[in-house]
């Protein structure tokens, strides 16, 4: 791995002088021929450089790409092999303990402790230095190829803007498969762990078993328990209450959003003047602006323990994590998400739609509440939707001002969780990587990235029939 | 009045209803402006949201800026860290016990404590990590003073909450953290001008710490640097050639289709779903190094990917068409146009674009603790693989500790972090306004 994390600045280097050494000499063997033969060249001058530097380093990158991944675990799996030599009687996780070791010691990082270890790492070292040498040399070899043949094929005659241009057109479309891929990455990548995960906790017990304990062990003997649990695994994953939590705190949230963002929208988009509006709206998108984390810190330090003293105050118990404050500050954060979203919307009603209200006699209100609103009603409820998806997939207000515990309640002034906490909580911290817990984890993400998927398309279909309906 | 209804000469009859009419007209004018009302109480509300959050977060986090020290007189033993021709020896240097040297210097000016657990106590008034700083304070000079010497050394985060009026005094002994006589002490030694508060400029050149008076967010600050500049550096090429891909050269079709809902759905993916992505891809799969800036710079430009493709695409719209017409009429290819006319005249809205996904990203956590950045790291990270820590992780690192210092801290690293933010935003206004062409 060292070897392409710390990526050999000289290798680099001469790569990219080649690069442009043969730029000039494909662009300098064109014109001499150009005036040799005395006949124009099909493209310009620089094109032919361009494709001779295309032929030395496309084909290079492409082999350090190949080399990066096929070179270190030839490497490593030679090392095991030697260090198994070495120790003999060494059982599998000392082994992979002490190659771990090695590694250190082969970088520098650690002192060998002793003998062994230190031949063992000099021959790791060795083993690595011809490797890198080998790849240099193999390097060179394919860019010389590439060069040749690219410069012998330059002449006037060659067609080498089409060709650099064909490249390019093909390295654009590439380039736009990356979303393909970004997408593929995460569903294959969640979807894998998730289906690891079903083979030790059932579908059944998992979206609809009303227990979520990840972390408490079964006790043996605990046969009331155990019943009700899943058996066998480490703890209990019914996601209900999870799942309850996360749509409280974004009930919560939305109860504060919708109608904080929708009257701003009004305002913005019918009563204000211009100047107001220029002034009003990016004020308000500066929440939009402010991260996550600070909405976290303010919720979990200031909006919390208010909460809880306000309770205190009139009488209630309020928990220091209680859903209020995620809940309401996340509502916080949504307001521009709504008020520009549907005032969007609004704005797109088209203006014969109250022009003919008023012409019927009706005042401004009752324009915008029995004409404009529900014209705008199919835009506004995407912009909901939207307003939904982004309040289930908030993290870091809920990690910070959220419980960890999984509480089934409607009852706003307790502590809740949501996917996302439970998400963090799994994943961060020492859980070994294939455990039925941060496998959870992977299961929880799958259900939110569903979840926030069919709102999105949802919300997609519904502002679409808004656009439709006043084409 | 010139009233048309008088015009006419209605009945009576029809009199009756106008006069009823005029009389509902004025509720229904009322229900109008009360529309209004709600509309100016909700936008007043919003925004008094915003005061309220960014007051709550300067009046918690302003004194940061401030750090205790401590006046004390000592002489430093050198003939324990010299080597014979007088320079410091590194190794005894770093074996010398400057901590134990120090508290002997300050408990000697109280030489009435003489109980274990009073000295002890006395000793807590002192930083934790005053001897290393003084260790390095001495190395940095590269000679021992000779002779006694005053010395102004930090105090402990404690005392440093007492002097900012952070500590409530009149708290019961028992749920403060100085003890009455802890105070008395600190109080004797203001009363002697030998308590001040000034700049805390570890704040801005040390990375974290587990004290919070040697705490400070540069570390985090590279970190978040070094994840953007990898972000830049992957999505910002790319981005700009989907975008040209998309607009000029995709033929109608399925795959184009495809990609185009593939784009705007990655936009509304939760980014914690980013996270979970780097952590089964890039570190599972490619096995790299956890809490590297590497990786957190390459969940982050998937990340701001679609936003840096959407603006692009819009600046590339921007561009009137006739300038392509002309190009192509001048015999350009197609690629031609795009890349010598199109992009050049694109290009501060692409900026624009660029420098608000990246702002995007700055403010990014959940993806980034779940691929590890979220470690305690004491060294400022020298190379993108090295272990590392973000801004605003660091922000929620410390909010989450006991102690009260970390709490002002995590408010003033806030302030740091909306700094970079606002100048982010700013100079992409800027960069609009000045650029902005009307065609």
């Amino acid at each position: 791995m060292s070897d392409f994390l710390s990526p050999n600045l000289v290798v680099f280097a001469a790569t990219i002088a080649a690069a442009f050494l043969s730029f000039y000499l494909g662009t300098g063997r064109v014109r001499k021929q150009a005036i040799a033969s005395q006949t124009k060249s099909h493209s310009l001058n620089q094109y032919y450089g361009f494709y001779v530097s295309l032929w030395v380093l496309v084909p290079a990158i492409l082999l350090a790409l190949i080399w990066m991944f096929a070179a270190d675990p030839m490497l490593t799996s030679a090392a095991k092999a030697r260090m198994l030599a070495a120790y003999p009687n060494l059982p599998d996780s000392f082994l992979n303990l002490k190659m771990a070791q090695l590694v250190n010691i082969a970088a520098g990082y650690i002192k060998a402790p002793d003998a062994v270890m230190a031949a063992q790492a000099d021959l790791l070292r060795a083993a690595q230095a011809s490797a890198d040498r080998a790849r240099s040399l193999t390097l060179a070899a394919v860019m010389c190829i590439g060069f040749f043949y690219a410069f012998r094929r330059v002449s006037p005659e060659l067609r080498a803007r089409v060709l650099c241009e064909a490249f390019l057109r093909r390295l654009f479309f590439l380039s736009a498969v990356v979303a393909i891929l970004t997408t593929i990455g995460i569903v294959a990548s969640l979807l894998f762990e998730a289906v690891r995960f079903f083979r030790e906790v059932s579908l059944f017990d998992f979206f609809f078993g009303t227990h979520w304990s990840p972390m408490t062990a079964l006790r043996p003997g605990d046969a009331a328990a155990a019943d009700e649990f899943v058996a066998g695994s480490t703890g209990s994953f019914g996601m209900v209450p999870v799942m309850a939590g996360t749509l409280l705190v974004a009930v919560i949230a939305m109860a504060v959003a919708v109608p904080i963002g929708l009257f701003s929208a009004i305002y913005t988009s019918e009563f204000a003047s211009r100047r107001v509006r220029n002034i009003v709206k990016p004020t308000l998108e500066v929440l939009a602006g402010v991260p996550t984390v600070v909405y976290g810190f303010f919720a979990a330090l200031t909006a919390a323990p208010f909460f809880r003293d306000l309770g205190l105050f009139v009488g209630l118990d309020v928990s220091s994590q209680s859903a209020l404050a995620a809940g309401g500050v996340m509502g916080i954060m949504i307001i521009p998400f709504i008020s520009s979203l549907s005032d969007d919307v609004i704005t797109a009603v088209p203006q014969s739609l109250r022009d003919g209200a008023y012409g019927l006699g009706s005042t401004r209100g009752e324009t915008i509440i029995r004409v404009v609103l529900p014209a705008a009603f199919p835009g506004l409820v995407g912009a909901f939707l939207l307003a939904i998806s982004r309040a289930i997939g908030e993290t870091m207000i809920v990690v910070m001002a959220a419980g960890v515990a999984a509480n089934m309640t409607i009852n706003p002034l307790e502590s809740v969780t949501t996917v996302t906490v439970q998400i963090v909580m799994l994943l961060t911290g020492d859980n070994e990587f294939d455990s039925v817990k941060t496998l959870s984890a992977f299961a929880l993400g799958m259900t939110l990235f569903v979840i926030t998927l069919l709102l999105n398309v949802a919300a997609l279909t519904a502002s679409r029939r808004l656009g439709q309906r006043y084409e | 009045m010139n009233n048309p209804i008088e015009m006419i000469q209605p009945d009576a009859k029809t009199q009756a209803r106008f006069e009823k009419i005029a009389q509902g007209l004025k509720k229904r004018h009322a229900a109008s402006r009360r529309l209004k009302t709600y509309g100016i109480m909700a936008i007043v509300t919003a925004i008094s949201f915003l005061a309220i959050l960014l007051t709550t977060i300067i009046s918690n986090g302003y004194t940061a800026i401030q750090q205790t020290e401590l006046q004390i007189a000592l002489t430093i033993p050198a003939e324990k860290l010299q080597n014979d021709d007088g320079t410091i020896d590194p190794v005894k240097a770093r074996n010398f016990n400057w901590n134990g040297l120090i508290k002997k210097a300050f408990r000697a000016e109280f030489s009435d404590v003489t109980a274990m657990l009073d000295q002890r106590a006395l000793g807590e008034i002192l930083s934790k990590n005053a001897g290393y700083d003084l260790r390095r304070q001495i190395e940095a000079k590269g000679s021992i003073p000779v002779g006694e010497i005053k010395l102004w050394i930090k105090t402990s985060d404690d005392v440093d909450m007492l002097m900012k009026g952070r500590l409530d005094r009149n708290l019961d002994e028992s749920q403060r953290r100085l003890s009455d006589q802890q105070i008395g002490w600190i109080d004797s030694l203001v009363a002697d001008d030998r308590i001040r508060l000034v700049f805390n400029d570890t704040f801005f050149t040390a990375a974290d710490s587990r004290e919070p008076e040697s705490a400070g967010v540069l570390g985090a600050t590279v970190g978040s640097a070094m994840a953007l500049f990898v972000t830049v550096l992957l999505a910002l090429p790319l981005a700009v050639m989907t975008a040209v891909y998309l607009e000029y050269f995709a033929p109608p079709g399925r795959v184009t289709d495809f990609i185009e809902v593939n784009i705007n759905n990655l936009a509304a993916v939760p980014s914690i779903v980013f996270g979970l992505l780097g952590l089964a891809v890039f570190l599972g799969f490619f096995g790299m190094p956890r809490s590297a800036p590497l990786v957190g710079g390459m969940v982050l430009a998937l990340m701001t990917l679609p936003t840096i493709i959407i603006a692009t695409r819009a600046s590339i719209r921007a561009v009137p068409t006739s300038i392509r017409d002309a190009a192509l009429g001048l015999g350009a290819s197609r690629m031609q146009a795009a890349i010598d006319h199109i992009l050049p005249l694109a290009a501060p809205g692409i900026l624009t674009g660029t420098i608000i996904g990246i702002a995007q990203a700055l403010g990014e956590t959940a993806p980034l603790i779940m691929i590890g950045m979220v470690a305690f790291i004491v060294d400022v990270p020298a190379t993108l693989t090295d272990p590392a820590t973000a801004l605003p992780v660091q922000i929620y690192i410390w909010s989450d500790s006991a102690e009260r210092a970390f709490y002002e801290r995590s408010s003033l690293a806030i302030m740091v972090l909306l700094t970079f933010l606002i100048t982010m935003n700013i100079s992409a206004v800027l960069l609009r306004r000045k650029f902005e062409k009307k065609w």
